[in-house]
């Protein structure tokens, strides 16, 4: 799974919607959402927008809490729809418009990722963490539980903390929703993939919200 | 390694758990979890995660400026421009 497949930035530049493009393009949503694609696929502003205030808080929030940072959030989600704004027109409806939208931002969030000079060099690697990373199991031995309630700020210190492989898997799905499939589609990955990464993401989560043993406890 | 629910151990059930989960399958009735606390334990600590971050980390506005922002680029011809 690469970035590679993700919105092809060698797509060339298409300013105005093709007949044949708008003609069969679907957003997946309603047919008024769909008459708003397609307007918008036609270069009418009022139309993007529209599109841009249905999606604008997903977007920014995906960008938000993969990079932590809201001044580069915004430099983001500005980035993700300028190039939805100049590749809306290769948009076919072959997936949803909305999971269509993520991959093109996922992308851009990873290219951000590594202008940063993060050891973030694919998705791929992302989403193997080494061996020693891996979230730990403790097969037939007390684990560790719960402290109950989850307070909002400890979760999401939580989920800034996983590795971002693990990171995107668990904003796509238990937090924004999208089912196993619609994920694979937008990370060019297996629907098994999808749901073992979340599940390690979960189990690291819960190792990092556990309540502290009481070997653990400092008297 | 065992197939059978009933004899299965937690290594081999939390091995499974991915795909259970990701079925979304009704686990309750599942003969591993039903005689095994540990495992009870860890799948309601999974399911409260998941809740929790459905219900706490709601989408984010993003400021009113943005689509100024963006409307500008385009309006400038900036949207063929990449970063």
């Amino acid at each position: 799974m690469t970035s590679a497949s993700l919105p092809d930035e060698s797509e060339p530049e298409n300013h105005s919607a093709k007949p044949a493009t708008v003609a069969t393009a679907k957003s997946g949503a309603s047919p008024v959402a769909d008459a708003v694609l397609i307007r918008a696929q036609a270069g009418d502003h009022h139309a993007f927008a529209e599109l841009y205030a249905v999606h604008k808080r997903r977007i920014y929030s995906l960008c938000l809490r993969m990079i932590g940072n809201s001044t580069e959030a915004e430099d983001l989600t500005q980035e993700a729809f300028l190039q939805l704004h100049r590749k809306i027109g290769t948009f076919r409806g072959d997936s949803a418009f909305s999971t269509w939208l993520h991959r093109l931002t996922i992308n851009v969030v990873l290219m951000q990722l590594r202008r940063k000079g993060l050891q973030l060099i694919s998705l791929d690697e992302a989403m193997e963490p080494s061996p020693d990373e891996g979230p730990g199991r403790s097969f037939g031995a007390a684990d560790p539980t719960l402290s109950g309630a989850i307070d909002r700020l400890t979760l999401e210190r939580a989920v800034a903390d996983l590795p971002a492989g693990y990171r995107l898997i668990f904003i796509l799905h238990d937090i924004e929703g999208y089912e196993h499939n619609e994920i694979a589609s937008m990370l060019d990955c297996s629907i098994g993939n999808s749901k073992s990464q979340l599940h390690k993401a979960r189990l690291r989560l819960r190792e990092a919200l556990r309540i502290p043993t009481s070997q653990e406890v400092q008297p | 390694m065992s197939d059978d629910p009933r004899t299965m151990s937690c290594a081999e059930f939390q091995a499974q758990l991915p795909e259970l989960i990701g079925s979304g399958a009704d686990l309750s009735a599942h003969s591993h979890l039903s005689g095994c606390a540990l495992c009870q334990a860890l799948l309601a600590d999974l399911e409260t995660i998941a809740e929790a971050a459905r219900q706490l980390l709601a989408p984010v506005e993003p400021p009113d400026k943005l689509w100024e922002q963006i409307e500008s680029a385009i309006l400038h011809g900036n949207a063929t421009s990449t970063r």
